[in-house]
């Protein structure tokens, strides 16, 4: 199952957060130290100049290079460009504050130093069972930093046309007996039905007649509508009618 | 009771495009500078959406729709409520000597006991080699320390200049990213509620007191202090600082008598932690220099007595500019 970061907000508000797996933080990691590992060939290639002049000062300055580009690489990326590093950004994830606020330059720095003892002993392999191990899935400079790293999708506003039945609902009719089901059903089996419609697509014939049998059976039990309601009513046309009274109780 | 969710979204949308949109600009315009009418706007709508959010988790199950509020709530509440600086901290001048020195003194107690336990480990390091001189091999686990130092000592002064100065650059180089490494190990160890900084803090008084007692013992006290004074005096003070943050973070992770959550007590000392350990880096790139240009040069090339007046001096202005660099003591400070 995956992780989410709860983080609630002076005003009362709850609010959770994808947080990113090991697996996926890996690959980041991954991409990072690809980009890490060309840069600093270029800059050995430069540095072939300089061993022309000094051997000894073209290694020094290789030697100082790598370091920091090495530790300066991550740090630069996630403060320029909002908490994500080349390797984040391919695999959609982004570092955060803790507690939702702004990432801070103190917080960028300090995880980013403890990548020397998270990558302990190889591979990141303390960091990583660190990282298993922590429900908000923090390898040790996210805990110091006070960091998590998030699943930063785009995400937009949900399309609800699917529950638009577009004809006469039967159900409509029957004022006291809709407030009744309204009553009697919970946000979660409201959603179940309306999820089933917009998945209806999804499913091959047989799947589709069992899940929809299922779903009227379930609310037929809850209230029993009269015969004119129903009649001549598939099971499917059955869980979009209770969809629609359920949770559109006005027409747009 | 369930709420009319088209109805809800068909009500709540503009609103929350107008707050993605602000979002948006906030996020890709690092020049745009709301005014106080925009201002108070994006709080109306942040706290709009915060509401829709609390009613659609509470009267409704739809996880497209909460994931989409709570991804909106989470960005503005970024927004709103940060209230510290975004830019890196200002003049790097000022910031390392005052900054810096006010740190250290604000923490001036995890020093102390950084300082003590070295000096056990050091106190340690001699008696173990005392009551067992075969102990060098396990004590000094490092090559160019088990020679004997007398050998050694004629070795290094037989050397030509040209021998000496070999390949120092490189030296230099390798010697400060391994110490600042070092360093950030055991500053990080911290995280183990400070136990395995002072087991680091112990191991490396066990080593320094160790090859301290054979160079006495062997009659080279004045090559021992040529040698290790000139880098020494900035570099093991610049491990004791390196320990002095992991202890700070130790306490953090600790948080005995403290009312607040980890994440709050961890946050409060991030500035110091950062700004200690940056001052340790700066520090040992001056010792790297020191001890691959100058500490490595011996008899007859350069006299000890120059050398350990050097590192003398050079300790002298470390502990004058942690002493009084940065001007008066601030309060509220810990340690």
């Amino acid at each position: 199952m995956r992780s989410r970061a709860r983080i609630t907000t002076p005003e009362g508000i709850t609010f959770s957060l994808a947080t990113a797996g090991p697996v996926s933080r890996f690959l980041a990691v991954s991409v990072d130290i690809a980009c890490v590992s060309l840069l600093a060939g270029i800059f050995d290639r430069l540095m072939g100049v300089l061993g022309l002049i000094s051997e000894d000062w073209s290694l020094a300055v290789a030697i100082i290079a790598y370091f920091v580009i090495f530790m300066g690489f991550s740090m630069a990326f996630e403060w320029f460009r909002g908490g994500r590093t080349p390797g984040k950004y391919v695999t959609g994830l982004r570092v955060i504050d803790a507690d939702g606020l702004r990432l801070l330059p103190v917080q960028i720095v300090m995880r980013n130093l403890f990548r020397l003892f998270d990558m302990l002993p190889v591979f990141y392999g303390l960091g990583g069972v660190v990282c298993l191990l922590n429900p908000r899935r923090q390898r040790l400079g996210d805990i110091a930093a006070n960091t998590i790293v998030i699943r930063d999708r785009k995400l937009a506003l949900p399309d609800m046309r699917y529950l638009e039945t577009g004809k006469f609902n039967s159900f409509r009719d029957h004022p006291q007996l809709v407030a009744r089901l309204r009553q009697k059903t919970s946000p979660e089996e409201a959603y179940l039905a309306a999820a089933a419609i917009a998945r209806r697509d999804e499913m091959d014939a047989d799947a589709r007649g069992e899940v929809f049998r299922e779903f009227a059976a379930h609310f037929r039990a809850k209230v029993v509508f009269p015969d004119e309601a129903v009649e001549g009513l598939s099971n499917e046309q059955y869980v979009r009618n209770v969809a629609d009274v359920l949770m559109a109780q006005s027409r747009m | 009771m369930i709420i009319d969710i088209r109805k809800f979204i068909l009500e709540g949308r503009s609103s929350w495009s107008e707050l993605e949109e602000f979002l948006d600009r906030l996020a890709s315009d690092p020049g745009f500078a709301p005014d106080l009418q925009q201002l108070a706007r994006l709080q109306f709508l942040y706290q709009r959406t915060s509401a829709d959010l609390a009613r659609v988790k509470t009267f409704s199950s739809e996880p497209e729709l909460v994931g989409y509020l709570e991804a909106l709530v989470g960005r503005a509440y970024a927004e709103i409520h940060e209230s510290h600086r975004r830019r890196l901290a200002g003049n790097p001048l000022t910031w390392f000597f005052r900054t810096f020195p006010e740190t250290f003194r604000r923490n001036i107690g995890y020093f102390k006991t950084a300082l003590i336990v070295t000096l056990i480990g050091i106190a340690a390091g001699v008696l173990f080699l005392a009551i067992d001189p075969e102990a060098r091999e396990v004590l000094m686990p490092f090559p160019g320390l088990l020679q004997d130092p007398s050998e050694r000592v004629a070795d290094e002064e037989s050397a030509g200049a040209a021998e000496q100065a070999d390949r120092h650059a490189t030296f230099a180089a390798q010697l400060m990213t391994h110490n600042i490494k070092v360093s950030v190990f055991a500053m990080a160890a911290g995280m183990t509620w400070g136990f395995l900084t002072v087991v680091l803090l112990f191991y490396n008084g066990v080593i320094l007191g160790a090859v301290a007692f054979d160079y006495v013992r062997a009659g080279e006290s004045l090559f021992l202090s040529g040698w290790l004074l000139p880098h020494g005096s900035i570099e093991i003070p610049s491990i004791l600082i390196a320990g002095q943050a992991g202890l700070l973070l130790g306490v953090a992770m600790i948080g005995r008598r403290s009312p607040d959550r980890l994440g709050l007590r961890l946050r409060k000392i991030l500035p110091d932690l950062v700004t200690l350990i940056g001052g340790v880096m700066i520090l040992l790139v001056w010792a790297g220099l020191i001890e691959a240009f100058f500490s490595q040069y011996h008899y007859p090339l350069i006299p000890y007595e120059v050398k350990v007046l050097f590192g003398l001096v050079e300790l002298l202005i470390l502990a004058a500019f942690l002493k009084l660099g940065g001007g008066k003591r601030r309060e509220g400070g810990s340690g």
